[in-house]
């Protein structure tokens, strides 16, 4: 499957301050049974969006009509605990491109880029900004442009660059995934075989 | 300059390091299961290519099989079509299965290293972040996503970025009724759930030489809760002793040259790491956590900390937290009261945790507030059990021997904890609603939920032996 391209993109966010979200929060394991990557969104945050009767909780903020966009800015160290991809494909499937937060669990950064979703890393201090300017005014509007690897806040103008793997860069900036990159070395891996030391 | 055992074995897969991308590593064992599996086959027909390298491939049935009538068809449908899918990828693929009913059977990380496909300087990959726990032999093991699934079954590598190497000594003597568990949960609460992040760990130390294979995996197993991609321990002579006889080792010729090639992996006296970091064995209490992430643990003779021991932003997590678990800060957790107590998981479902438990229990009843769970990790470690009378001890002490899977950990089987009650779990993450919606965790050691267990209370060890 080759990864969506990914786009420049200005949107208002959805603030989300809590920290270290893990992977069971995003997609709770009991959503975890489908075979296909489709149709996760609806469960996305499923036990803070909705309560056991499955009713919205009004105090979520993806329940509170007055947040939307497709950013997602959240506390540090999101996407910890299971390598459950479902996480990224129900980021994605719900629409959001972009994920905000000041630290990334590895699995979880690794995940989203795989799905054409980009995790931005940005100081303690910038994020706090963004938190500040979305709850002064919910309209308050984030441009994220890959290619110059440039996160701005409309509101303050502040503006801070960001850290990317230029490999995976170029997969998001032309929608190529790793599968075909290996495959282009596949007589290196042949090669490879034939030197193996391990037993 | 010396190497670190990880860039030995590291350096050792690197099929192609081209300038301005990642590694191309090699994987010499790739585990899948049902769960993160399905989406990574259907990849391969859409590209309409074959699995690269079927024989490097084991799979397993694990997170979704109930833990009772395994030899009945699995009630719940959902379950069960992922279970029957995984079965009809391995045939139409050409992969090796241990489903449902077959002896070898069981949680993924428990069965590779029984059955001695898990060896020192191998590299080994699953879907499953708990992967790490192979490191305990002295090789690389993470786990990866499902699009990372696909690749290895269409390459049999990775694209990989070399992360950061990180050592963690741990030296002294432990004290009674402290194990592998409270070590690893010590460690976490040090150093935070996110302390790993970017590093790949060595653990070392006399304190680590001394714990035995069972030990060592619960180690490396909870690699993930700090954040790090794995944890990986320089094999040396138990690590040769365990591995020595099991089903696939090495035999004869081939255990002499792959011993020799194993006793060179080690880290170099002058290797540089990235970060180091010491603790001592005597400041391990046994462990207890009181939150909703592993970093979020305690002595068992502390009190839950003062919220004012936590910055502004910070403190609006902790408090929902707390609240999450129904508790209050400067809290003490020894008598807190507990409903269910689950031994299992790949963390703590070893034969060694099962003897562990039965020689405390054995003559001891649980107590009447307490449901209490057994779930080994492996066709294998339940046949054991039974062989050495296990099951019988169990039985009499009030706790349910059952089926081995991944159960209650995660629940995505039929094991739950019911909302608002309190379990005290031996396995690896007490993340809100991990053991079903609203259940609320404790995690601890095997001794310590059996003790819990017995006196129907948050209880210190210590004073039971």
């Amino acid at each position: 499957m080759a990864t969506k391209i990914f786009k420049n993109i200005e949107s208002s966010a959805v603030p989300l301050p809590t920290e270290n979200i893990d992977t069971d929060q995003i997609i709770p394991a009991r959503f975890l049974k489908a075979t296909t990557r489709e149709g996760f969104g609806e469960n996305l945050f499923r036990d803070w969006r909705y309560d056991s009767e499955n009713n919205p909780r009004a105090e979520f903020v993806l329940n509170d009509d007055t947040y939307s966009g497709n950013i997602l800015v959240a506390g540090k160290n999101f996407g910890c605990g299971s390598s459950r991809e479902h996480a990224a494909w129900a980021l994605g499937d719900y629409g959001f491109d972009v994920i905000i937060s000041s630290f990334f669990a590895d699995i979880f950064k690794g995940n989203a880029l795989n799905n054409g979703i980009l995790p931005i890393q940005v100081s303690e201090e910038f994020l706090q900004s963004i938190f500040t300017e979305i709850y002064k005014d919910s309209d308050a509007s984030i441009k994220v442009d890959l290619e110059a690897q440039e996160i701005t806040l409309i509101p303050t103008g502040e503006t801070a660059k960001f850290e990317i793997n230029p490999y995976k860069k170029a997969c998001l900036l032309n929608g190529y995934d790793d599968i075909d990159f290996i495959l282009s070395n596949k007589d290196k891996i042949e090669e490879y075989e034939l030197r193996r030391q391990y037993v | 300059m010396g190497k670190t055992l990880f860039d030995k074995i590291w350096d050792n897969h690197v099929v192609s390091n081209r300038e301005g991308f990642p590694d191309i590593l090699y994987i010499d064992t790739h585990f899948i299961h049902e769960v993160t599996s399905p989406q990574a086959f259907n990849g391969l027909r859409e590209r309409n290519i074959p699995v690269f390298r079927p024989k490097q491939t084991v799979a397993t049935a694990d997170h979704n099989v109930p833990t009772i009538n395994q030899h009945l068809p699995i009630q719940e449908e959902l379950s069960r079509v992922q279970v029957d899918m995984l079965t009809k990828n391995c045939d139409e693929f050409g992969i090796e299965l241990y489903g449902l009913g077959h002896p070898f059977q069981g949680i993924v990380h428990v069965i590779g290293p029984e059955l001695g496909i898990t060896r020192p300087g191998g590299t080994y990959v699953c879907g499953d972040s708990h992967t790490s726990t192979h490191g305990a032999f002295g090789s690389i093991a993470f786990g990866i996503g499902t699009s990372q699934v696909e690749q290895v079954l269409a390459t049999q590598c990775l694209l990989q970025q070399k992360p950061k190497r990180m050592k963690i000594e741990v030296n002294g003597e432990l004290q009674k009724g402290v194990g592998a568990k409270d070590i690893i949960l010590y460690i976490i609460s040090q150093i935070s759930a996110a302390g790993g992040t970017g590093y790949f760990v060595e653990y070392a130390g006399d304190t680590i030489r001394s714990l035995s294979m069972e030990g060592r995996m619960t180690i490396c197993n909870m690699s993930i809760e700090m954040g790090a991609r794995g944890g990986l321990i320089a094999p040396d002579q138990t690590t040769f002793d365990y591995i020595k006889g099991r089903k696939f080792a090495p035999q004869g010729e081939e255990w002499d040259k792959a011993l020799a090639y194993w006793e060179t992996l080690y880290s170099d006296d002058d290797a540089e790491f990235d970060k180091i970091l010491n603790f001592k064995a005597e400041d391990i209490e046994p462990m207890i956590t009181y939150g909703t992430n592993p970093g979020m643990g305690i002595g068992i003779s502390q009190n839950i900390p003062d919220r004012n021991e936590f910055d502004k932003q910070e403190q609006q997590s902790y408090l929902k937290s707390l609240d999450y678990m129904g508790l209050k800060d400067n809290e003490a957790m020894l008598g807190h009261h507990v409903d269910y107590v689950f031994i299992g998981s790949c963390t703590n479902s070893r034969i060694e945790d099962l003897r562990q438990v039965a020689n405390f229990v054995k003559g001891k009843r649980k107590a009447d507030n307490v449901t209490a769970w057994i779930v080994p990790g492996s066709k294998q470690v339940e046949q054991q059990a039974k062989e050495e009378g296990l099951d019988k001890i169990f039985v009499e002490a009030g706790f349910a021997l059952r089926e081995p899977g991944c159960s209650a950990c995660l629940g995505m089987n039929e094991d739950k904890i019911p909302a608002g009650k309190y379990c005290i779990s031996t396995s690896n993450r007490n993340f809100e609603g991990r053991q079903g919606p609203n259940s609320r965790t404790f995690l601890a050691s095997p001794l310590m939920a059996a003790a819990a267990a017995v006196t129907g209370k948050v209880t210190d060890i210590r004073e039971m032996i």
